[in-house]
């Protein structure tokens, strides 16, 4: 039954309320700020200690200021722009977003560009602002093997990841794995496949197949996974996530991602990655890299900043804290990840891969994008 | 006096009078600015060349778009449905803990899309945490796929239903009481009263809230990406993700703004042209609760299931990542920086709005017109619009035509004010029609100022509406990314922008402490301004 009556103001119980959620909020926030004491976000361990052969770089403070756009995570990058600081007395300013965010950034600033560095993590990505980028000095290109490099020296690779298979360990082992990318066209892997075509590592890896096999080959493969009735994810990261949890049992992705599962899950995480063999196309090697803007204020300050991506402190903060493979000699890669010269490798010039028009339009024509 | 064009009676139209230049002045400039994504849109769509259109008018797309339409018109009705109930509930009735329900409700609001949906999987997704729940005593080793519509429909709902909950409940605090006594008096019940009586009277405020929705669906990209639903603006966003085609993603925006337009022909159409305020004397005083008696538990059961799906489901998964990351030794990053950032520019941002906001839904209920009607319209074009469209127009124009303001908070505020003035107008519209215009001519007759009469005699009747639109702008700017990714100054970081990163780069833990603090510190203000609300 329904009766009317006027209501009582609760004020003492709500000024509870708001107490109780000050207190919680004071909690998480204590929480995040625990163990940080270098003012950007927490580095857990120490930066590995410069050994007798490594040349501190830049030794004299340059100061000035230097403007990055980064495609890069903060959580990867901002440990190593806080040493560049420390070291050079350069003050950088980053601008962290997505890859196609950045570069349609770029674009429509035009002239009026403050960016300095564009740092890209998929070679599709630096080859579509290639046309806004300087040309690199042979000093900072030739400290990077040619095929992970622009092929008209505009921009530098920064780290390699390799393209792997992440397969569930509850329901597969690796001798269950085929060989060659190709093979997963088999109507046996029908409904067990999981893959990413938007992103730009994915793409990355189909130029490559064009190259290295064919353009029928290619598009044969695509229809053949689409007819495999693949499930379809937004990036590699939810493919990782979804093969451990057994809601697809392989799935085309980056390496590095697996370990970033298994740093916050342990050992117990069932997934694992496979490195294709036998030269194949689906285990190609890709870059993260960067390029000094057309519109650059401050050349000499980016110069130093390539270089000191390339230190063997940073190569080796790069396998060691973000998993990826160093591009420079003598660094020794993590050694949680398969090193590279136990993958077999396909030969291919990674500039190549920068070329996207004909990869886009194949995806469209094969409906696997929109 | 000369008379304040009204329209006295359903359909009735007064011949406008010119409104003030106080008015018309400030309106001109927001109307500036809310046309620069248009105008952005439409020269880029220019510079396109016929393959661009031959791609856009392809068979698949314009498949995708009828899904997109269907998928709004789904998520409208759900979130109609259920903010309606809740916002009488936490008004009108004596539910338990109605306080605590009326802050808990609106929360969901700050929830980023991308973290509903990839909570939403986590544990409801056919090995989500439910399933893995359910299969040692049931034996079920894998739930019912969410995936497609059903599990974007619930994600975009459970998100977006705080746009009407903050709406209606705004028009139910400044509904007359007399209305419903008169009901109750002629020997109708609680029922039948609301249906003949109050619903009609809310027209206005749950167009106005549905309509926010139904635009908040068309721009969404978060959630529907990770649900697997192929809608519209899904197809911008790959333009610009794989093809970095940034005049392809602009001229398929436009079809984007063609189906808004057309959105804001029928909202137009349902809220109807009557009179909402009283129109003789009357005595102000507090409104009747209802007792809901026998009812109380399934009202109660039906708004806790509500809070526990879009709320206590994204704080709990978040809770268990941080949790977990933190058990596995993961170091958490330090976020006030950020915390501060997200509030101080939300603030910043539901001022500014709120201000803009006010001569635009002046205009419109107290000028009636072909250009205030027009002007209102235009405010919302903005918010049907994908994030990084509008972000990239204020690229465009900052950078090229104000260089010294690009990169900074006015220019990012600005973007915030022309993404969000809909969520302020919106609401204060539905508000100020509940107002009698001729209490502003009693007062002007007895030789006050316009504006003087609008903040001593206006804005006391307006609060419940204010204080939604500050609500809901404040909170749609804590969640913010795009814009804010794109157009914030150098260094500046806010607690979205530090989840999206963190989350982006598989540091859940680091993802899930800044998201948790987004939830906790958004519950402050709207918690202190339910409490206002309901003095």
């Amino acid at each position: 039954m329904f009766h009317l009556q006027f209501h009582k103001p609760h004020s003492m119980s709500f000024r509870v309320s708001i107490l109780t959620i000050l207190a919680a909020a004071l909690v998480v926030g204590l929480a995040c700020g625990g163990d940080s004491d270098d003012g950007g976000s927490g580095n857990p361990t120490p930066d590995p200690e410069p050994t007798a052969n490594q040349e501190p770089e830049a030794t004299a403070e340059v100061g000035g200021k230097l403007v990055v756009y980064s495609g890069r995570e903060e959580e990867l990058l901002g440990p190593l722009i806080g040493r560049f600081e420390d070291e050079t007395g350069i003050d950088v300013s980053v601008r962290y977003g997505s890859n196609s965010g950045l570069v349609a950034t770029i674009f429509e600033e035009g002239g009026n560009s403050p960016a300095d560095i564009f740092f890209g993590s998929d070679p599709g990505a630096l080859g579509a602002i290639g046309e806004r980028l300087l040309v690199l000095p042979d000093s900072i290109l030739d400290q990077v093997d040619a095929p992970f490099r622009s092929g008209v020296g505009r921009w530098v690779g920064v780290s390699g990841r390799a393209r792997v298979v992440v397969y569930n360990t509850d329901v597969l082992t690796e001798a269950d794995l085929p060989d060659s990318i190709y093979d997963f066209t088999d109507p046996a892997w029908n409904g067990r496949i999981g893959w990413a075509p938007t992103n730009g590592s994915f793409q990355a890896m189909v130029t490559a197949m064009r190259l290295i096999d064919s353009e029928d080959a290619a598009r044969g493969w695509l229809e053949g996974i689409r007819a495999n009735g693949a499930t379809e994810y937004p990036k590699n990261t939810p493919i990782v996530q979804a093969v451990a949890d057994g809601e697809i049992d392989v799935g085309f992705v980056n390496h590095y991602y697996l370990f970033r599962f298994l740093a916050e899950e342990g050992e117990s995480f069932s997934a694992r990655n496979y490195n294709l063999a036998g030269g194949d196309s689906g285990a190609v090697i890709l870059v993260a890299g960067a390029g000094i803007l057309d519109g650059a204020d401050h050349v000499p300050a980016a110069e130093l900043f390539l270089s000191f991506l390339l230190t063997p402190q940073s190569q080796q903060y790069f396998t060691d804290e973000t998993f990826e493979y160093p591009l420079v000699d003598g660094i020794e890669t993590n050694p949680l990840l398969v090193p590279l010269e136990n993958i077999e490798v396909p030969e291919l010039d990674l500039s190549g891969l920068s070329d996207l028009e004909g990869t886009v339009d194949l995806l469209r024509e094969t409906g696997v994008i929109p | 006096m000369d008379a304040v064009g009204t329209p006295v009676a359903a359909g009735g139209w007064r011949r406008p009078t010119l409104p003030p230049l106080s008015l018309v002045a400030p309106s001109t400039l927001i109307c500036a600015a809310l046309l620069l994504p248009i105008a952005y849109v439409l020269l880029r769509t220019l510079g396109a060349g016929t393959d661009a259109w031959d791609l856009i008018y392809r068979r698949s797309v314009l498949d995708t778009l009828l899904r997109t339409v269907y998928l709004t018109a789904a998520v409208t009705v759900a979130t109609v449905s259920l903010a309606v109930p809740i916002a009488w509930l936490t008004v009108r009735t004596d539910l338990p803990l109605r306080r605590v329900w009326a802050v808990l409700t609106v929360l969901p609001l700050v929830i980023p899309s991308y973290v509903g949906g990839l909570v939403v999987i986590a544990a409801l997704g056919p090995k989500g945490l439910l399933q893995q729940m359910l299969e040692g005593p049931f034996g079920i080793d894998r739930m019912p796929d969410i995936y497609g519509l059903p599990g974007a429909v619930l994600v975009l709902g459970l998100l977006s239903y705080p746009y009407v909950l903050l709406s209606v409940r705004a028009a139910l605090w400044t509904l007359d009481p007399a209305l419903e006594e008169a009901s109750r008096g002629l020997g109708h019940g609680v029922w039948t009263t609301f249906r003949r009586v109050t619903l009609p009277h809310l027209r206005p405020a749950i167009a106005a809230g549905g309509l926010l929705v139904a635009l908040y669906t068309l721009s969404d990209f978060g959630a529907v990406s990770l649900l697997r639903f192929n809608s519209f603006t899904r197809v911008i966003y790959i333009q610009y993700d794989t093809a970095f085609d940034r005049t392809l993603a602009a001229s398929s925006s436009l079809v984007l703004v063609l189906v808004a337009l057309t959105l804001l022909v029928i909202e137009a159409r349902a809220r109807g042209r009557s009179q909402y305020h009283r129109t003789s004397a009357g005595a102000a005083r507090r409104t009747r609760v209802v007792r809901l008696g026998r009812w109380r538990w399934p009202a109660l059961a039906f708004i806790a299931g509500v809070v526990t799906l879009a709320l206590a489901l994204p704080v709990a998964v978040l809770t268990y990542w941080l949790v977990r990351g933190v058990q596995a030794g993961e170091s958490l990053g330090f976020v006030w920086d950020a915390a501060a950032s997200s509030l101080y520019v939300s603030a910043l941002a539901a001022i500014v709005t709120l201000l803009a906001a006010m001569p635009v839904a002046i205009l419109t209920v107290r000028h009636r017109g072909f250009a205030s009607a027009g002007l209102e319209r235009i405010t919302y074009i903005g918010f049907a619009l994908p994030g990084i469209v509008v972000a990239l127009s204020f690229v465009y124009f900052g950078a090229r035509y104000v260089t010294p303001l690009y990169q900074t908070l006015a220019l990012l505020v600005l973007a915030y004010v022309v993404l969000f003035l809909p969520v302020a107008v919106g609401t204060l519209r539905a508000s100020l029609l509940q107002i009698n215009p001729h209490i502003e001519e009693a007062a002007r007759s007895l030789g006050r100022s316009p504006a003087h009469v609008f903040i001593t005699v206006v804005v006391p009747m307006l609060r419940a509406g204010l204080l939604a639109s500050a609500a809901g702008v404040f909170l749609v700017t804590m969640k913010e990314l795009p814009a804010t990714l794109i157009l914030s100054p150098l260094e500046f970081r806010t607690l979205a922008t530090v989840t999206w990163s963190a989350s982006s780069a598989a540091f859940f833990a680091r993802a899930a402490a800044p998201a948790l603090l987004l939830v906790l510190l958004s519950s402050i203000p709207v918690a202190f301004l339910t409490f206002r609300e309901q003095r």
